[in-house]
């Protein structure tokens, strides 16, 4: 079982990005369970989505405990959550930010797990130059199939353009590209984790 | 056709199939998206013909499902916690009159104080109402609950309620498998109603009945519950041969042929439970499970049946009775009376509390070895419980528990209830 965990703000588009990775991964044959930490989900509070995703039956319901990969949607949630805990000492850890991992003070994260599976991505400035708007879920799903190679690209952009009709659909999988783009062939302006 | 869906979306597009004539409710979470859907499909005419009627409150809403029902209409509602207690004169009522109305329990728990989160304070609360209470484990179960719900309620003139765990299984998207129309029509006839209040011929239904007859009214209400006790198997039998899955029933075992501890409890815990049963399994405990599907009526003698070869039962239960213990324990103990099981007693995920793999698989090692007690609260923090405790000696004047638990752990406080 993989299970990813979605940090971020109410208004973000975590819960739906938890969502639309479930649907890629079901779309591609797999068992998918996506769920949003309940409640809290009012602009600008933390919010806290999972999603898991096997090739056999998901039984358990508890909160995803221990994630094989964690987005982190809002940079700001850095001093204010605890956002790796639990964390798989090989897990993914993929920030929404134009900042490398020193330039956020996270460079202790270096000893703690593999290098290569610590990425950031300009997702916001991907949104904005595709849409105009400042909602980096898409983008980071499509950075998240390049990190992780759980999902293939075309899957995360099927979901959403399932997800969000006709234009709006394009754009978020025209930016879920650009990103997937970015991590799979890093360039020094992009990523400099 | 099998879909990745959020669970309310599963639930409204099988109730839409089920062709309810009238549906109303009141918006409360966790139900929302069940209603908000059905509210669309009614407004697009893809669920004709059917009225939604907004309502002003959850008393209103079960009123009108009431008195559609009793027209001969078949009626929809939703509702869950404080939503549920405010129906709760109508709620009687409906069972009362033998009104065959299909409702959707979005289990949460009761205030004060003010909680959104899981857990079946709201079902046990109307117990004893006269409806029938269907648990689903999972969201297919709960879709498929929906089509036999109708047919169970048209059968026997019983309301249904189908309660499906609060965010845990109605927020949750996952795989569910959507019936056709075809299937469900066919499955489904269309409502026959035993009454029906009709201009052209007039009938009083809900009259006054003393003490002369109303023992009576009762019991036959209780006969009736005992009756679907064998329909609620054939019919959950009859929706296999059509569908090809295994949905509802009396009871559901999993690994307890020679199980010596075996876990029961109701709803989508016992998916986590499996997981952890499965780990004690693998260490060569002799450990299963018993699912209760149906807790009214209470399948006492299929409880039994599935339990009674066990040396130890630990009923883990999202309730409790406060002063007593156990709900469901209770039940599970009279149908065990007269039996050598020894029945443990667990709370657990009160108000949304996760109900992880890591406390049921430590819970169930403690179990096999007979070093539970009675009566356990699963993860209870009792560091901030005793410095309620010493406060409220310290003090008369100690304020109000809630608060003072809160600042105890210093955690901010969630005020959003969207």
């Amino acid at each position: 079982m993989f299970q990813v965990r979605i940090h971020g703000r109410g208004g973000q588009g975590v819960v739906t990005a938890a969502e639309i990775l479930s649907v890629a991964a079901f779309d591609e044959g797999r068992q998918a369970q996506a769920f949003p930490s309940f409640g809290s989900e009012r602009t600008g509070a933390p919010v806290v989505s999972y999603c898991r995703i096997d090739d056999k039956e998901i039984r358990t319901r508890e909160p995803v405990m221990a994630p094989d990969a964690v987005i982190i949607q809002d940079v700001t949630l850095i001093n204010q959550v605890d956002l790796f805990s639990g964390l798989s000492p090989v897990g993914f850890i993929l920030i929404n930010t134009s900042r490398s991992f020193e330039e956020l003070g996270l460079a202790d994260l270096y000893s703690r797990f593999p290098r290569e599976h610590l990425v950031t991505c300009p997702a916001t400035e991907i949104a904005l130059e595709h849409f105009q708007r400042p909602l980096p879920n898409a983008a980071l799903l499509g950075a998240f199939a390049a990190l992780t190679h759980e999902i293939t690209l075309s899957a995360v952009q099927k979901a959403i353009r399932d997800h969000f009709a006709g234009v709006v659909g394009e754009r978020n999988a025209d930016a879920a590209a650009a990103a997937f783009a970015v991590i799979e062939t890093p360039t020094e302006e992009f990523v400099r984790a | 056709m099998l879909r990745q869906i959020e669970g309310s979306r599963a639930v409204a597009e099988t109730v839409a199939l089920c062709r309810p004539e009238v549906v109303c409710a009141y918006p409360i979470s966790p139900q929302t998206h069940i209603i908000e859907a059905v509210g669309v499909m009614v407004k697009e005419g893809r669920l004709a013909p059917c009225e939604f009627i907004n309502v002003e409150s959850e008393f209103a809403a079960m009123s009108v499902a009431i008195g559609a029902s009793a027209t001969g209409a078949r009626a929809y509602t939703a509702t869950a916690s404080q939503g549920l207690l405010y129906m709760m004169e109508a709620v009687y009522n409906a069972a009362g009159l033998g009104l065959p109305i299909v409702m959707t329990l979005a289990n949460r728990a009761i205030g004060a104080p003010i909680n959104i989160w899981n857990d079946h304070s709201d079902a046990m609360a109307v117990r004893d109402s006269g409806w029938i209470q269907l648990f689903a484990e999972t969201n297919q179960e709960a879709a498929d609950l929906h089509v036999q719900a109708f047919r169970l309620a048209e059968e026997l003139s019983v309301p249904v309620m189908v309660c499906m765990d609060g965010f845990i299984l109605t927020h949750a998207v996952e795989g569910v498998d959507l019936l056709d129309q075809a299937t469900v029509d066919a499955f489904l006839p269309p409502y026959d109603p035993r009454q029906v209040l009709d201009v052209e011929h007039p009938v009083s239904i809900g009259a006054m009945v003393g003490p002369e007859a109303f023992l009576e009214v009762r019991y036959l209400a209780h006969l009736r519950q005992l009756d679907a006790l064998h329909r609620i198997p054939v019919i959950a039998e009859e929706f296999a041969a059509a569908t090809g899955r295994h949905s509802g029933g009396l009871v559901r075992t999993y690994r307890t042929e020679d199980a010596e501890t075996i876990i029961v409890a109701m709803g989508s815990v016992l998916g986590t439970i499996k997981d952890a049963v499965d780990i004690r399994r693998e260490a060569g405990e002799r450990i299963g499970v018993v699912g209760i599907t149906s807790f009214r009526p209470f399948p006492s003698v299929a409880v039994r049946q599935a339990l009674a070869h066990a040396p130890q039962v630990v009923v883990v239960e999202k309730a409790f009775s406060i002063g007593h213990g156990g709900v469901l324990a209770t039940d599970v103990a009279m149908a065990l009376q007269g039996t050598d099981c020894v029945i443990r007693e667990v709370v657990a995920g009160l108000g949304g509390r996760a109900i992880t793999r890591e406390s049921l698989v430590k819970l169930f090692y403690k179990a096999t070895r007979g070093e539970l007690g009675a009566l356990l609260f699963l993860d209870l923090d009792v560091d901030v419980v005793d410095r309620e405790i010493d406060r409220m000696k310290a003090t008369r004047h100690s304020g109000p528990s809630a608060e003072n638990v809160l600042r105890d752990l210093g955690e901010p406080r969630v005020g959003n209830l969207s």
